[in-house]
């Protein structure tokens, strides 16, 4: 009978169950790799294909909003990673502080690919499919980069916002007195996932914003 | 119990070599290194992510099951990726063969 309420009932003790929630949480990151992998490789592929219309395409997106974005997520990651911290040390306060801290920070992220980039290149005739009024050279290829701009870029939004929706629960949990330096794997395996969305983004920044030619 | 406690100044130290790396690679795009470009932007990009992964997910202090976990993930993507470029880098290598020609002649983009 165990006396420990932080531990789960079917673990030995308390390193074998961190070692379990942890072991899981990378096994799903790793069918993330193999999701997020396929999408890559097929923008190499074509980018190989279509080099010319591909690095024009590069030239339309804002750097400055691109380099903004990935600096704000890497606040998210540094204010996510002394949130585990804290609730590591039990510092309940400290814990919502930076629960929520990371939440503006995401949602900042999201906010500002919307308001400046989406919704730019909405009006500017960019999206494929919805609006797209671009006659330029190679204009055909150039919409297959676009295709490949807005669901790379989509789909990792879609996994901030539900990161952001993770981390909603969490501030709720640690609100109700939930984690203690015993009891804190919650937060801690979804440390590990917003680090990872914070990992494609940091591939995604040079792939479609960077390399093609900014010179 | 409470898992290895990073302390402060180590994050902060990686969130600030995050943040070079980040305005070093959007400084060297504007800097015209021919098909380095993007050797440097993806090395930069693999340092930045390593940072990220070491430290703020805790390899650095995982067991090694775990690190097996993330190098069999990283292994697949490069079998994904080397394979796929393979076929692709390939293709020009051998001659179409002349009997191919008309097909071939009909398919192109």
């Amino acid at each position: 009978m165990h006396s420990n309420a932080a531990l789960a009932e079917q673990f030995d003790d308390l390193p074998q169950q961190h070692e379990a929630s942890s072991l899981g949480m990378w096994l799903f990151l790793a069918t993330e790799v193999m999701f997020f992998g396929g999408l890559f490789t097929a923008y190499i592929i074509f980018r190989n294909f279509y080099l010319p219309a591909f690095e024009a395409g590069s030239r339309l997106l804002d750097v400055r909003i691109g380099a903004f974005n990935t600096a704000v997520l890497l606040c998210s990651s540094l204010t996510m990673a002394l949130a585990v911290r804290a609730a590591q040390m039990g510092k309940k306060r400290l814990l919502i502080a930076f629960l929520l801290l990371t939440l503006l920070l995401g949602l900042t992220f999201v906010g500002v690919k919307l308001a400046f980039e989406w919704r730019h290149d909405y009006l500017e005739g960019l999206m494929p499919g919805i609006n797209w009024t671009f006659d330029g050279p190679d204009a055909r290829h150039l919409e297959l980069f676009f295709c490949f701009y807005f669901f790379l870029t989509g789909v990792h939004a879609l996994h901030m916002v539900i990161g952001v929706g993770v981390l909603a629960v969490l501030i709720l949990m640690a609100a109700r007195g939930r984690f203690s330096p015993l009891r804190y794997n919650a937060v801690e395996m979804s440390g590990l996932y917003w680090h990872f969305v914070d990992i494609v983004w940091i591939f995604l920044f040079p792939l479609l914003y960077l390399i093609g030619g900014r010179y | 119990m409470s898992g290895h406690v990073v302390p402060k100044k180590l994050y902060i130290l990686v969130f600030a070599a995050l943040i070079v790396f980040t305005g070093l690679t959007t400084g060297v795009a504007f800097v015209n290194l021919g098909k380095w470009n993007t050797v440097v932007a993806l090395a930069i990009a693999v340092s930045k992510a390593s940072l990220v992964a070491l430290f703020f997910m805790h390899l650095r202090w995982s067991s090694g099951l775990l690190r097996m976990v993330v190098l069999a993930a990283v292994m697949w993507f490069a079998i994904l990726v080397v394979l796929t470029l393979s076929d692709e880098f390939t293709r020009q290598w051998t001659p179409v063969p002349s009997s191919w020609e008309a097909q071939v002649q009909q398919n192109v983009r």
